[in-house]
């Protein structure tokens, strides 16, 4: 058996929910923040299989989920532009934006949107079509920005004058800070998600525990990654000294990847930004330097970020929160399905809805 | 989004390697990487960069501390 399969081994998993059903006797309330967690929490099974004291509730950690809706509006407003060519991760095709538009009815309208599996292939695009603009839409967290950083980077030094790139990008952090700042959320302890800190590392989530006092755990994918991670919690919170402890070690350097970091650093600098639920919130999104402004689709002449109503019944800022459960909105499995979304929680497949949905455990 | 799969370094040119992951090969750039990976190595993929190189024996290190802890045979 190879190091990464062990991660999954049925008879380790099973002696780690032993011991986590032994422990787990006080009500636990945690949070994870990422959509990778979310959907290997449910696919795995451990959502069913967890003890009855310990609840799960998915966080804000889809990044198209909170994509604000004046975001949305803003790179739809784009692709109608006869002139420019949308290039985006598929995650974005589908979600709704006013009026029932998407990039994908965008697209039946006459827009010119490409899929790209990676920023740099938007490069390529741009370099195939000189006589437009190329525009990769920037989402996702710190797992992302500093790919879109590199690729503009490498942009300028293949003196690319048609790509540019709509930056909405977001920092997990902030975000963490605003749940527990909300005295609704009852958040008791955060699964924190492995790929933003292998970037930004440990540090930045110091905060969770020196002035929320609230316990969590840096870890991966796998169920012993996520079993391992409870176990931790309830360890912590039963010594009633809570830490940020890095238990996905294999990946993350608790300082980080510095590198990746510089590069995000050199090419966008930190602003108040607005996410889909949780609102305006301080230094919590990335905007693109001054120094590469030729890259950016913002500063494109007409383009702004328009008001945009919340989606009609839409209920994905309650879920986001934590405040509700996907299938307490009275839209789920309804009028909102994947084949009929309403919401982009119910679009992505990282989602919260869609999740539930899928795996429809708790119905 | 932020899913990233540990891929195998099968060829690296300058700032580009070749992965390989289950027979599917992909080209990674490596500017984000701040380990240089050498052939052999699995790096965690994402959006087409290379963002850490894993470690391997700290994977086999965990799963020994908890086989340990849970008095678990070796697998």
């Amino acid at each position: 058996m190879n190091s990464f399969d062990a991660f999954k081994d049925p008879k380790l998993c099973r002696a780690l929910l032993d011991r986590l059903l032994a422990e787990a006797d006080q009500p636990l309330r945690f949070m994870e923040v990422c959509g990778t967690h979310t959907v290997s929490i449910f696919q795995s099974g451990l959502r069913s299989l967890l003890p009855a004291t310990i609840t799960h509730v998915t966080g804000p950690g889809c990044p198209v989920c909170v994509t604000h809706e004046s975001e949305v509006a803003c790179f739809l407003e784009l692709a109608k532009r006869d002139d420019v060519i949308i290039a985006t991760f598929g995650d974005l095709m589908r979600v709704p934006g006013p009026k029932g538009k998407s990039l994908k009815t965008a697209q039946a309208d006459g827009a010119r949107v490409e899929i790209v599996y990676s920023p740099i292939d938007a490069l390529a695009v741009a370099a195939a079509n000189p006589g437009r603009t190329v525009v990769f839409l920037g989402v996702g967290f710190e797992t992302t920005a500093p790919a879109v950083a590199a690729t503009i980077r490498l942009a300028r030094e293949q003196n690319l004058k048609n790509f540019r790139v709509l930056c909405f990008h977001k920092l997990v952090p902030p975000a963490l800070e605003a749940l527990l700042a909300d005295p609704e959320t009852n958040i008791d302890a955060f699964i924190l998600p492995g790929h933003v800190s292998a970037i930004i590392g440990a540090a930045p989530y110091a905060f969770l525990a020196d002035r929320y006092h609230v316990p969590s755990v840096i870890t991966g994918f796998e169920p012993l990654d996520i079993l391992s991670a409870l176990l931790e919690i309830v360890a912590m919170r039963k010594s009633g000294q809570p830490a940020v402890v890095n238990a996905y070690t294999r990946v993350v350097a608790d300082s980080g990847n510095p590198v990746a970091r510089a590069v995000m650093d050199e090419v966008f600098v930190p602003v108040d930004a607005l996410w889909r639920g949780l609102g305006l919130l301080p230094g919590s999104g990335l905007v693109i330097r001054e120094a590469f402004a030729d890259f950016d689709a913002m500063r494109l002449p007409g383009v702004t970020l328009p008001d945009a109503p919340p989606l009609a019944g839409c209920r994905c800022g309650e879920v986001l929160k934590g405040k509700m459960a996907p299938n307490e909105c009275p839209l789920f499995d309804k009028a909102c399905t994947p084949a009929t979304p309403v919401g982009p929680c119910m679009v992505s497949t990282e989602g919260g809805c869609a999740a539930f949905y899928k795996y429809k455990l708790d119905l | 989004m932020c899913l990233a799969v540990p891929m195998e370094v099968i060829a690296i040119n300058d700032k580009i390697a070749d992965v390989e992951i289950g027979g599917v090969t992909r080209q990674v750039r490596l500017d984000l990487i701040d380990a240089a990976p050498a052939l052999g190595d699995f790096v965690i993929v994402h959006a087409g960069f290379a963002i850490r190189r894993m470690d391997r024996d700290d994977a086999m290190e965990t799963i020994k501390l908890f086989q340990e802890g849970l008095g678990l045979e070796l697998i």
